[in-house]
């Protein structure tokens, strides 16, 4: 059945490296016309290396690429940067919303190609355009709206709207569903739907299984970077998906007791970001416990770790050991506050600097003498902390450049091994990591915990948050929806608070 | 050190061209005062390397040694203040010009590039006005207080070259600045900063005193270099005094390996980038092309030097991507 669509493009023994780090190898795939293909795998599978490919974002080191034809027949092409994959008939919807807030909505569509006539932009002809394109995807809105007006869901319509106005073919869509409501994401999937009947090719990247089984008719599993299995519609259960993703059975992880009795080390009193107004928060982390904050994109994890580091200025109180946390990041590290950012490339590394530097940055001023460095401390605690970390190559002197983002993350966590944090605070720990690190820097999160430290974690995977915290605190829309024991969690009770659902056994507000 | 060595070739390719080519180049009283020249403009350019490193830039490094050298001879000779009164004064306020610049940049987060844009107009404007654009000089009083700039001495073996006393004040300065950048923490830190700000601050690094302090010790180092030029030269004008300074300093620290965007330096690079500048313009007068040219010549040397240097870092980062290809092949 599948083989009777016609192949849209065509991709043989395509492989990407970055710096010596092979990202993806020997990827075969087939898109067609009319077909819903989904491309499922760990973070750090090598998904959207493939995505940017196919988009003409990233070229391939090696491998073909083929485009058809108005007749079908394949040909080789290079897609040299996003133009010539729009002109091969090919579009990307990013996972980051590209819309300019200021334009309207049919400027937006538009934007660089905009109709014309004699010099003059032809503002009719755009918005009566705009307005079949926004009907093929069931958007009723006026054209002339500005899209910083639109909510998100809206947004990533016109952004599909404006993909299929360029005559694509073939769509490709990255996460689209990771920033919205059960509903809406019910929507984009009829969308998907109808734009399959009308014989586009569909293909998009997703983290919930769910939503895979429901639409796709084909579905390729990556891992580490290579194809693990390519599953047709029917043939597939969960169970199957799963072991092909991490290559093993996921199991049950080990259940860790805190005692009920350990001091609270870190309390948060009506805490509020001062750049973005929200409900103030207040929960409270036990030495030895692991807290999890679960939730949607924008849900405002991240800024509760930044605040509690002190990055960011915020209202409210953060309390450590009974005494109030005041001052900046520079001030709560030398508290004994550990900050493991979300965006390590920006904010947690410093890439082309060697690994020896990287890590001992936070703790040179405690092994100083009179504010000289001291040259012998310094490399023999920066190779015991590698050891402990397990990085690969454990090289102090390799810039941090060249590591996998398995091992640059190791290399952000191990800063702070050294100095033994009373907080650790890590925003979204295995982004980017793949199967195995992820496991380590469990442990190594686990270890420290049962060290004393109190930890809190923000992770958009539900896996990630069943799996290692001891609590879970679910946020939804800047404040608290709920809290969940890790024995009680599941992930449908934990998606049904993050999405704005009434808590049942903890009401919304207990907390807030 | 390995920054330093790109130009540490480009220098002795200059040198041996000056001294094969300009007349006069060689003689001792030439060397001296090319010596000189150096060590003064090398007090300028550590300071303006010190904020290179975070990311930043100082424009107002001229007018800032405009403003301390034309005050040094003006509150000794029409105020009749006592050296002992000037000095500090004089560094002290350069030092609150620099603290001033570092609080608009960490705490109003202006934009470097504009508030010591504001400073160049500001200082060399104040010291126009305060001096009512009069020539401002030491009327061949002070010897004593010029000797610190004006000092020579005599080297066994070589009668027609003497050693210039701003030489002193150069190397130990160029000296604790090496040793801050590569053996303090706060070196580290600064040099952190430079390279990553953001990830610096969630290290725990206090970036904001960081920045402030380099700015405090770049106009410190920039009015002590304006009092070292007046001891040297004895009287100025308000209206063209240090003009352009700024430029050679940056280009300077540039040439020697500071990239602009922060996090790297080399105080061997900037000495011999301020070497470098200093020889190309003495060659420039003394083969007798119009002096005119200098500023074109230095402009392109500067521009070589820089793409040259760019070429270079590719080349090796693709190397080490390949070499990185053939490890992971293997």
């Amino acid at each position: 059945m599948t083989s009777e669509r016609p192949v849209l493009l065509r991709v043989r023994g395509v492989g990407r490296r970055y710096a010596g780090v092979t990202a993806l190898a020997a990827i075969d795939v087939d898109v067609r016309g009319g077909e819903v293909l989904a491309i499922i795998g760990e973070n750090g599978a090598g998904k959207s290396t493939l995505l940017k490919i196919l988009s003409g974002v990233v070229q391939p080191s090696e491998g073909t690429l083929e485009v058809a034809d108005a007749r079908g027949a394949l040909g080789g092409v290079e897609l040299d940067g996003v133009r010539d994959a729009t002109r091969a008939g090919i579009a990307l919807v990013h996972q980051e919303l590209n819309l300019a807030e200021n334009l309207d909505v049919a400027g937006s569509i538009y934007l660089g190609r905009e109709p014309s006539r004699f010099g003059f932009l032809d503002r009719a002809r755009m918005r009566a355009d705009a307005r079949k394109w926004l009907a093929r995807v069931g958007l009723e809105i006026d054209p002339g709206t500005l899209c910083g007006t639109l909510p998100i869901a809206q947004r990533q319509l016109v952004e599909i709207a404006k993909a299929l106005s360029t005559e694509s073919r073939v769509l490709i869509l990255d996460e689209p569903t990771s920033s919205l409501t059960m509903r809406e994401t019910d929507r984009l999937l009829e969308i998907m739907d109808e734009l399959r009947r009308a014989g586009v090719a569909v293909v998009f990247v997703s983290h919930h299984l769910d939503e895979v089984m429901k639409i796709a008719d084909r579905v390729i599993v990556l891992r580490d970077g290579r194809k693990t299995g390519e599953l047709v519609r029917g043939e597939y259960d969960r169970a199957m998906i799963e072991r092909l993703m991490v290559g093993r059975d996921i199991a049950a992880s080990a259940r860790r007791e805190v005692a009920a009795n350990a001091a609270v080390r870190l309390e948060i009193a009506s805490l509020t970001s001062a750049h973005r107004r929200r409900r103030p928060v207040s929960f409270a982390v036990r030495a030895g416990e692991i807290v999890g904050l679960a939730g949607l994109v924008g849900a405002g994890r991240t800024e509760i770790l930044e605040a509690i580091a002190g990055v960011t200025t915020h209202g409210g109180e953060v309390r450590l050991d009974g005494s109030a946390l005041a001052g900046d990041a520079s001030s709560r590290v030398r508290r004994g506050v550990a900050i493991v950012p979300e965006d390590r490339a920006r904010n947690g590394l410093f890439l082309e600097n060697p690994v020896a530097m990287n890590m001992s940055l936070a703790w040179i001023d405690r092994t100083s003498r009179a504010r000289l460095v001291d040259q012998r401390a310094e490399p023999s605690l920066v190779s015991r902390m590698i050891a402990r970390m397990q990085l690969r190559p454990p090289q102090p002197a390799r810039r941090v450049q060249t590591l996998s983002g398995g091992n640059q993350q190791k290399t952000v966590i191990g800063r702070w091994l050294a100095v033994d944090p009373k907080v650790l605070l890590l925003d979204e720990p295995t982004r980017g990591v793949d199967v195995g690190a992820r496991a380590e820097i469990h442990a190594e999160v686990r270890r420290l915990a049962e060290a004393g430290s109190a930890v809190v974690f923000a992770s958009s995977e539900l896996e990630e948050v069943l799996l290692l915290a001891d609590r879970i605190i679910v946020m939804h829309d800047g404040a608290i929806a709920g809290e969940l024991a890790a024995h009680e969690a599941t992930e449908v009770a934990i998606m049904h608070l993050a999405t704005g659902g009434a808590a049942h056994a903890h009401p919304t507000g207990t907390h807030a | 050190m390995k920054r330093a060595l790109g130009i540490i070739g480009i220098f002795l390719a200059i040198l041996v061209f000056s001294i094969f080519f300009a007349e006069n180049f060689t003689t001792g009283i030439n060397l001296m005062q090319l010596t000189n020249r150096t060590a003064l403009y090398s007090v300028l350019a550590l300071g303006a390397a010190l904020v290179i490193v975070t990311g930043g830039i100082d424009l107002s490094i001229g007018s800032v040694v405009c403003l301390a050298g034309i005050m040094t001879p003006w509150l000794l000779i029409e105020h009749e203040w006592t050296p002992w009164q000037v000095i500090p004064t004089v560094l002290a306020m350069s030092a609150f010009i620099g603290l001033c610049h570092g609080l608009l940049i960490t705490r109003l987060k202006l934009q470097p590039f504009l508030v010591t844009l504001c400073g160049l107009l500001l200082y060399r404007g104040i010291a126009r006005w305060m001096t009512g654009d009069q020539s401002q000089g030491f009327m061949g009083e002070y010897g004593d207080v010029r000797a610190i700039a004006l000092a020579k001495f005599s080297i066994p073996g070589l009668t027609d070259y003497r050693l210039p006393a701003t030489v002193i004040p150069a190397l130990v300065l160029a000296i604790l600045i090496g040793l801050f950048l590569s053996r303090t923490v706060w070196g580290r830190w600064l040099l952190a900063t430079g390279r990553n700000e953001s990830a610096a601050r969630y290290s725990g690094v206090p970036t904001a005193w960081l920045v402030t302090g380099s700015y405090v010790a770049c106009s410190l180092l920039a009015g002590f270099g304006g009092m070292l030029f007046i001891f040297d030269i004895g009287s100025a004008q308000p209206s063209d005094f240090g003009n352009f300074y700024e430029l050679y300093a940056i280009a300077a620290a540039v040439l020697g390996g500071c990239s602009l965007r922060g996090g790297e330096a080399s105080v061997v690079g900037v000495l011999f980038g301020v070497a470098t500048l200093r020889v190309l313009q003495n060659t420039i007068t003394l083969a007798g092309y119009s002096s005119q040219i200098e500023f074109a010549v230095v402009g392109g040397v500067l521009l070589l030097g820089v793409a040259a240097d760019e070429l270079i870092r590719r080349y090796a980062a693709r190397r080490l991507e390949r070499a990185g290809a053939v490890a992971a092949r293997a």
